[in-house]
């Protein structure tokens, strides 16, 4: 079970938390082209190493906010706000 | 003394307190501080049960966990029963029943031991093949027959009766183990004032110094163990096993409280849920068996367990025992077993000239020492008597045999060690192949965690005190004892035997019955992977996770494919490291504290009134109230009738309900539902439709207006709590520049849904406001004292009729609840629960979210076009539902179907065909969503989602059910009752 450092309570175990999958994904506006609206709806990045997501801290203080993990060693390479800019400009 | 292998002293058990316990339905003698299996060795019993596939007579082999063959099953009746335990673990006491496994009628005569005649037959994977058909035999015949043969104990019948905890432990360090490397490592570390945790499985502490015989040693160990306990910071805990090794340093560890102890009323077990700064795992190694033909005859032991059972039991496990090794290590424990009295029948060394201190001092007490030899075979039906040996030449080929079979009682092998790497390795740790050990050993893990001492590779104790004493971060004095150097070992992967044939078998695995010739054929089939191997064979499976026998495993998988042993890699060790039973697991989480139950501020009453009830979530919700005689049927269709020719009450008190508030809370509104809210005035409320950005249907309830920047919102009754966190989600990440801040005020509520044309007749009495039509027209809401107490009424009409939805809350709810039924009393006021609630809906066609609704339905489809804005701008699900599919002909789209005998209820979730017997595979138009009789209609009603359904009304169509013929239906309207809801109204 992951330790998540949430950035309004500090560590805790996972169990606590809730994961909203990939981070940065844009919400495009209504008239987008059918292509770029599926992608935003069902096109996520599946990387081997750093990934970004969005957890939100459920049973705490019920804030969203960003993680780094690792996805093959899970480790938590960093934890930032929602608004924040994506660590290295790397959003998908 | 009836304990004919007991010495008649030494031992760390207490000779003053003598025990009974029952084996096989006999009654034995044994010692507090005694296991199962020492307490059986001590009467010379080796015999223990039987094994898993073959059904061959199996002894112990080893002292603790990582036994494979002593599996028994300890029975106190009621409940009170656990299969698979390890005799060499089970702590004795007074009482203790225990009986072998597999084994039927009797240990010593089990008529399975026909699977190993027939072994031939049945090789590695064997079932894979065998049992694929008919396949009509496989639940009838393969599975139960497969399920007897092939067997371990028996899983309880009972509720187990015995009390199980749950603790949190938050620690700087834990340490696993506590030998020498884990006591120096604790006390290192509880020295510099960390928060030490220390976990030994063992009922004292030292490792394998518990029970040691050098003063040296033991001196060291008492020092240690002295400092450690009056650390304030640090923490012992003893027979307990660390079971699991998860991420960021989470582990679970089982205490066993109270095993070693009669059943009783206090804790059995606590599991320990452990978050650690730093692990430093001191496992200690496990000696490596040999594999050779006939190695698993009761009588044939690892060299070390025969020590612990002298040393910490004073059991000899043999009087002659014979010694196979292929290292030092061996020598010691010969050494040992003759001083205490056994007659040694020599040291079989595969070594050309081992002449290490521990082989001299085995010499000189004039042990006979055989090199280049090997055991070749061994005799003796229950318990060995005679082992044939043979000799090696340097290459590792058999070149003659050594004179003829010598007789023994007891059989010591030794391979050398094993570090005992399973934690690092559950714990993601990677591993090396480590040539002078012939093992494996960490190799840097990923975690903050250190592996120490012997399960690190390092076998000496001084060395092992460094490396634990600088994992625990500080120094700690090593033993005053100059340890013999050790010489190399010689591996040998599976040695060699002039026999041959089917019987000639060569264990690897004794837990699971794999054979070296298994790993053989899983090779040959083209198991190249030693994962693939693993499940081929089944090696270093189940329970035993490969304790004894991975390595082994893995060199000979490696032998046959001819590449190295690092390049066949080791498989991955799984939690738990020892069997972990199912109230441990579930700790308190059980009976009545399995999960949460909700009830509402009117529970208690509809309960004292007869309610049957159902679960909707984790709420308890009133379904139906039955008069007396009255079945479910009969009670649904009076209440049914009942709310539209009078009026009735029904608790709605789970609706989810959401406090909106927020100078942006309006725009908000209008970008989570489909229709508009800037118009909705205070006083007003409105029905809305959620989306999700997809264009699918989510979730729908009404939204009151309490003042301009202020709403109450409702939402379904299961849906709360996604709603609630979609809203925090897309307020706080898509759309922070609004401001709206989100209360669940479910619970704060009671809410009653008043319903029917006498509503308004039994309810005015107790308001003192005004709740006429004009005052209070469908709808709207006001703020009214309801029997005296302040809460809101709100015009909702989930049954089509004149309605009304009082809020008060929840602590009057009951309050409320009373004066409404001793005021319907005069207007004949029916109590109705959820199904009356449901009938009612689907006679009006209103939808319920997950029954009409499974994530892939559109407004559209519901044949709500008008609740979704063409003209606001975005909101969750707009551009969603332009998607072409969402947009084209012939989606599912809700109808009702008349049955053409309106006596006949359809089956919720039936297919719809076109033919009555439609040529298989059919093809499938829709399917029922809600299906019941209605007695307002006079005959049955359902709703539907049928493909182009709403151009199909006035077709006949076939609904095929689960027993009897397809029933014929007509395609209507979704409307079966007052179709223009003009009862609404007024």
């Amino acid at each position: 079970m992951l330790l998540i450092d949430c950035p309004h309570c500090g560590p805790r175990a996972e169990i606590e938390f809730h994961c909203g999958g990939q981070a940065h994904v844009v919400r495009p506006g209504v008239e987008v082209e059918d292509a770029d609206w599926e992608r935003y709806l069902f096109v996520r990045a599946n990387p081997k190493g750093a990934h970004l997501e969005r957890w939100v801290h459920l049973h705490g203080c019920g804030r969203w906010f960003n993680v780094v993990r690792h996805t093959v060693s899970d480790e938590i390479e960093r934890v930032y706000p929602m608004g924040e800019a994506p660590p290295g400009g790397t959003a998908a | 003394m009836n304990q004919p292998y007991r010495l008649a002293g030494g031992g760390a058990i207490d000779r003053t307190r003598p025990l009974q316990f029952t084996f096989d339905d006999r009654v034995y003698d044994a010692f507090a501080g005694d296991t199962l299996a020492s307490a059986l060795l001590a009467h010379g019993v080796h015999l223990m049960g039987r094994s898993f596939k073959y059904h061959r007579p199996r002894g112990p082999i080893a002292a603790g966990a990582e036994e494979p063959n002593a599996l028994v099953q300890i029975e106190h009746g009621g409940g009170r029963t656990d299969p698979n335990t390890r005799a060499t673990a089970v702590e004795v006491f007074q009482g203790l029943y225990a009986h072998s496994q597999n084994r039927w009628p009797s240990l010593k005569s089990d008529v399975g031991v026909i699977n190993d005649f027939v072994s031939p037959l049945i090789p590695a994977a064997f079932y894979y093949k065998t049992f694929m058909w008919p396949r009509s035999f496989w639940d009838k015949l393969y599975e139960p027959a497969i399920r007897r043969a092939a067997g371990l104990g028996e899983a309880p019948h009972q509720p187990d009766p015995d009390r199980y905890q749950h603790r949190h432990a938050h620690c700087d360090v834990l340490v696993v183990g506590a030998g020498p490397a884990g006591l120096a490592a604790a006390l290192a570390a509880g020295r510099a004032g960390r928060r030490v945790l220390l976990i030994d499985e063992n009922p004292t502490l030292g490792g394998t110094l518990a029970h040691t015989s050098t003063e040296a040693l033991a001196d060291w160990r008492d020092r240690l163990t002295e400092e450690l306990v009056g650390l304030p910071d640090v923490t012992i805990l003893t027979r307990t096993t660390v079971t699991g090794y998860y991420d960021h340093n989470y582990l679970l560890a089982l205490e066993r409280v109270s095993d070693h102890l009669p059943p009783a009323s206090s804790v059995r077990q606590r599991l320990w849920r452990i978050r650690a700064g730093r692990v430093v795992l001191a496992t200690g190694a496990i000696e490596r068996p040999l594999v050779f033909v006939g190695n698993d005859r009761p009588g044939v032991m690892l060299a070390s367990a025969a020590r612990t059972y002298l040393e910490r039991f004073a059991v000899l496990v043999g009087r002659r025992p014979l010694f196979f090794t292929n290292n030092d290590s061996a020598y010691a424990v010969a050494s040992a077993m003759k001083a205490a009295g056994a007659e040694v029948v020599a040291v079989v060394d595969v070594r050309s000239d081992p002449k290490g201190p521990l082989v001299q001092a085995a010499r000189d007490a004039g042990i006979i020492v055989r090199t280049n030899a090997v055991v070749v075979g061994t005799e003796g039906r229950h318990r060995i008597h005679q082992a044939a040996l043979g000799t090696l030449d340097d290459q590792g080929v058999l070149t003659g045999h050594l004179g003829t079979p010598v007789g023994c009682d007891v059989l010591l092998m030794s391979g050398g060690w094993n570090p005992n790497v399973s934690l690092h390795s559950q714990g993601r740790g990677k591993l090396r192949y480590d040539d002078g050990l012939a093992a494996f050993v960490p190799d840097g893990g990923q975690q903050q965690s250190a592996s120490a001492g012997a399960c690190n590779g390092v076998m000496n104790t001084a060395r092992a005190v460094a490396e634990g004493a600088a994992a625990g971060g500080g120094a700690v004095d090593a033993p005053a004892f100059e340890e013999p150097e050790e010489e190399s070992l010689r591996p040998v992967q599976v040695v060699p035997s002039d026999r041959s044939g089917a019987r000639a078998k060569a264990f690897v695995d004794f837990q699971n019955d794999v054979t070296a010739k298994d790993l053989g054929i899983a090779v040959r089939e083209g198991m190249i992977s030693i994962e693939h191997v693993k499940r081929f064979t089944t090696t270093g499976m189940a329970t035993d996770q490969g304790k004894t026998s991975s390595v082994n495993a893995i060199a000979i998988v490696a032998e046959q494919l001819g590449t190295p042993i690092p390049a066949v890699g080791t498989t991955t060790y799984r939690p738990p490291y020892v069997p972990l039973t199912f109230g441990a697991a579930a700790g308190h989480s059980r009976g009545r504290l399995f999960d949460v139950v909700r009830r509402t501020p009117m529970h208690g009453w509809a309960a004292e009134h007869g309610a049957v009830f159902e679960d909707v979530g984790n709420w308890k919700r009133a379904w139906y109230f039955p008069r007396s005689g009255e079945d479910m049927h009969a009670a649904v269709q009076r209440e049914c009738k009942a709310v539209r020719e009078g009026c009735g009450l029904m608790d709605a008190s789970t609706l989810g309900k959401i406090d909106v508030r927020g100078k942006d809370a309006r725009a908000f509104l209008n970008r989570v539902y489909t229709n508009a809210w800037s118009k909705l005035e205070p006083g007003r409320c409105r029905y809305g439709l959620m989306l999700r950005d997809d264009g699918f249907v989510f979730d729908d309830g009404v939204t009151a207006c309490l003042a301009d920047d202020h709403f109450h919102m409702t939402t379904t009754t299961g849906g709360a709590p996604r709603v609630l966190a979609w809203l925090e989600d897309l307020s706080q990440t898509e759309w922070p520049d609004l401001e709206v801040y989100f209360t669940s005020v479910t619970e704060q509520w009671a809410t009653m849904a008043l319903s029917g044309p006498d509503a308004r007749d039994l309810l005015q009495p107790l308001v003192e406001e005004d709740i006429s039509a004009a005052a209070l027209p469908h709808l709207a809401w006001m703020e009214a004292t309801i029997a005296g107490v302040a809460g809101r009424i709100f015009r909702i009409s989930f049954t089509g009729e004149r309605a009304f939805e009082i809020n008060v809350p929840a602590g009057y709810g009951r309050h409320v609840w009373q004066a409404l039924v001793d005021a319907g009393e005069a207007h004949g006021l029916c109590l109705y629960g959820t199904e009356t609630m449901h009938v009612l809906r689907a006679e009006k066609g209103y939808i319920i979210v997950g029954q009409e609704t499974d994530g892939t339905v559109t407004p559209y489809d519901l044949g709500m076009d008008w609740i979704v804005s063409t003209k606001k701008g975005d909101f969750a699900g707009k551009r969603g539902l332009l998607r072409p599919d969402l947009q084209a002909e012939g989606r599912k789209q809700l109808v009702g179907l008349a049955t053409l005998d309106p006596d006949v209820v359809l089956d919720e979730g039936a297919q719809i065909t076109a033919e009555a017997e439609p040529r298989i595979p059919a093809r499938m138009l829709g399917h029922v969503t809600s299906s019941y009789m209605s007695p307002n209609c006079g005959r049955s009603i359902a709703l539907a989602l049928l493909a182009g359904g709403r151009e199909r009304i006035g077709s006949h169509l076939f609904v095929p059910q689960l027993d009897g013929p397809a029933v014929e239906v007509e395609v209507v309207a979704p409307v079966f009752f007052d179709p223009k809801g003009e009862r609404l109204n007024g």
